[in-house]
């Protein structure tokens, strides 16, 4: 049975499922804590874009009735979670960080948010990101940016900044994230928490808002190996709603996770994402981590990818190229801002639709919009966009060479620790280059876990390991993941949260 | 490769019906150009003979049973639009004002 401390948001996500199990609290008071937690310190890391204080209560006292009647219950029946705000939610503001949707509530919800009600989980409320999920830091959230919780003047990595600090500031103990180019691994990595990736086609897209559909995959952030791969079992499998949802069973991912088995197990190190280029104190813990699974029965293997080189470069080209298309239907027709232009007396629709883009797309947004525009256009497509198609090639058959003599590839997920708050803000590429090591895993659409490596020695901040798994072999992750949270874990006397600062002291 | 000019910027702003003031597209511009450098590099990949991919997966066309299901109503579908009328969209007009 578990024993219920005092803060009951300290808990893991599998040990408040035991919790509610054994009626040793009910999933009420453990999402008023959580709804208490944020109310004292979401002030300071402004992780939610809205709260949903009274959905959530209602969904818990649901449940709680529901097991006061003896019904049978999913596993994570009254936990609670938080969802990006890239993810439709029935009644609930969906504004994906863009004043262009600012106070839209949609009319339905999206796959896997109906997977959570189902579930019995109460959604706390909507994270905050970078608009449209375009940077890696939510500086470009329309509404202000989210602050890491190890060092409030720090970024919490990004699109998914929210869903990371959000854990991270035990606010929720699981949330949603998307994943396009890292969005869910690099906010993992800078927050000391867990981020996974699926296999492209792995969980629903259905009603998730589209940047790069051929690149995009919603996928969990939480502070456990074990956690993760609990909530991806909900959130995973087979939906009619998406045409590139994979028609078969979700991998067996918590058996994996709570097996953490590394023995035997060929890692594969990438030489092209090491070394150069990566801080000396996030390559330092990434070495050590590997060497430490080599302990745990795990063998090394050099691999090379030389087409990772190019990358970053056919990633914005890709990615704008789609995102181009996917925001075209913000035409300020049918939902979302209308603002007509200034000084016209009786102004046409396309007027007003371009006068309301401008309004309502930040910068980054703009930026992406006009270079994709520009790498689709007629003269040019087949120097930037189709070129870009044959690199995604090579890079997928640079993993496919890799994994024939690898189970599991290993890099660091980020080059650096969290960055301050606008050190990047005027230099895109400066900012692109923070998703070089997760970019190649979207483009050839394998799935991709970000696991705590320690704390770098140069500025005491959070440094993350990246392992990726050939497509639908999901499983290979978590054993990875665990295992290595496990011997961390050992090493450390605790988890590396347990030494983030505490945010909201008693008696101050 | 050819040089992005503040004209080209304009005509693609337009195009992606995106009415950028001045000061944007001279920010647009510089930043624009950078980007294009960087991501021009793709061009020296040996891609010869190489298939484009656009897509992770190999796509099959999925279709569902002729069945009619329930849908979303006019109300719901209606309820986030900026203008409505008669239960329908109200946009603004379509046509030159000459015509």
């Amino acid at each position: 049975m578990t024993a219920v401390p005092t803060d009951p948001t300290r808990l893991t996500a599998a040990e408040m499922a035991d919790a509610l199990a054994t009626g040793a609290i009910s999933s009420a008071e453990l999402t008023q804590a959580h709804l208490d937690r944020t109310a004292a310190v979401d002030d300071a890391v402004h992780a939610y874009l809205h709260v949903d204080a009274d959905g959530a209560i209602a969904a818990a006292r649901a449940v709680d009735a529901r097991r006061a009647a003896r019904e049978p219950l999913h596993p994570l029946a009254g936990v609670p979670v938080a969802v990006k705000d890239v993810m439709a939610t029935k009644g609930l503001p969906t504004t994906c960080g863009s004043r262009i949707l600012e106070g839209w509530v949609p009319p339905y919800d999206a796959t896997l948010v109906t997977r959570l009600r189902e579930a019995g989980m109460p959604i706390l409320g909507k994270t905050n990101m970078d608009e449209f999920a375009m940077g890696s830091s939510t500086e470009h959230s329309a509404y202000g940016p989210t602050h890491n919780p190890w060092d409030l003047d720090r970024i919490p990595g990004g699109s998914g900044g929210g869903s990371s600090s959000v854990v991270a500031s035990y606010q929720a103990p699981l949330a949603i994230g998307t994943d396009t180019g890292g969005s869910i691994r690099q906010p993992a990595a800078v927050t000391g928490t867990v981020g996974v990736k699926p296999t492209y086609g792995g969980v629903s897209r259905y009603g998730l808002v589209a940047l790069a559909s051929s690149l995009d995959q919603a996928g969990p952030c939480t502070r456990t190996v074990l956690d993760a791969a609990l909530l991806h079992d909900v959130i995973g499998g087979h939906d009619p709603m998406d045409s590139t949802s994979i028609d078969a069973p979700v991998p067996p991912v918590v058996e994996a996770a709570r097996r953490a088995d590394v023995s035997g197990l060929r890692i594969g190190i990438v030489r092209e994402l090491t070394g150069e280029g990566f801080q000396p104190g996030v390559q330092q813990r990434f070495d050590e981590a590997v060497a430490l699974l080599v302990e745990r029965g795990a063998r090394v293997v050099e691999v090379s990818c030389p087409s990772f080189a190019y990358a970053l470069a056919a990633y914005y080209l890709i990615l704008p190229s789609e995102a181009s298309s996917n925001l075209a239907k913000f035409d300020a027709m049918r939902y979302g801002l209308r603002v007509g232009p200034p000084e016209v007396a009786h102004p046409s629709a396309e007027q007003v639709m371009a006068a309301t883009r401008d309004a309502g797309f930040g910068p980054e947004v703009k930026r992406r919009i006009i270079l994709g525009t520009y790498a689709l256009s007629s003269g040019y497509y087949d120097a930037y966009y189709g070129t870009a198609q044959k690199v995604r090639r090579l890079i997928a058959d640079d993993f496919a060479r890799a994994f024939e003599t690898a189970d599991v590839l290993a890099s660091p997920t980020a080059p650096t620790t969290a960055f301050r708050l606008g050190d990047k803000l005027d230099d895109p590429m400066a900012m692109y280059l923070n998703d070089i090591a997760t970019i190649p895993a979207n483009l050839a659409g394998v799935p991709g876990i970000s696991v705590p490596s320690g704390l770098a020695p140069e500025d005491g901040l959070p440094t993350g390991i990246q392992f990726l798994a050939p497509a639908t072999e999901d499983e290979r992750l978590y054993a990875a993941g665990a295992a290595l949270e496990a011997a961390l874990t050992d090493r450390w006397g605790g988890p590396l949260l347990a030494s983030a600062p505490d945010l909201a002291p008693q008696g101050a | 490769m050819a040089e992005l000019t503040r004209d080209d910027v304009a005509h693609l702003a337009r195009l992606a019906r995106i009415d950028l003031s001045d000061a944007e597209l001279d920010r647009m511009v510089g930043e624009l150009g950078i980007i294009l450098e960087s991501v021009a590099t793709v061009q020296q990949a040996p891609t010869d003979g190489v298939e484009p991919m656009s897509h992770p997966l190999p796509l099959t066309n999925v279709t569902r049973r002729d069945e009619v299901r329930p849908s979303l109503g006019a109300a719901a579908v209606l309820a986030g639009a900026p203008a409505v009328e008669q239960d329908r969209f109200l946009v603004p007009r379509i046509l030159d004002e000459e015509e």
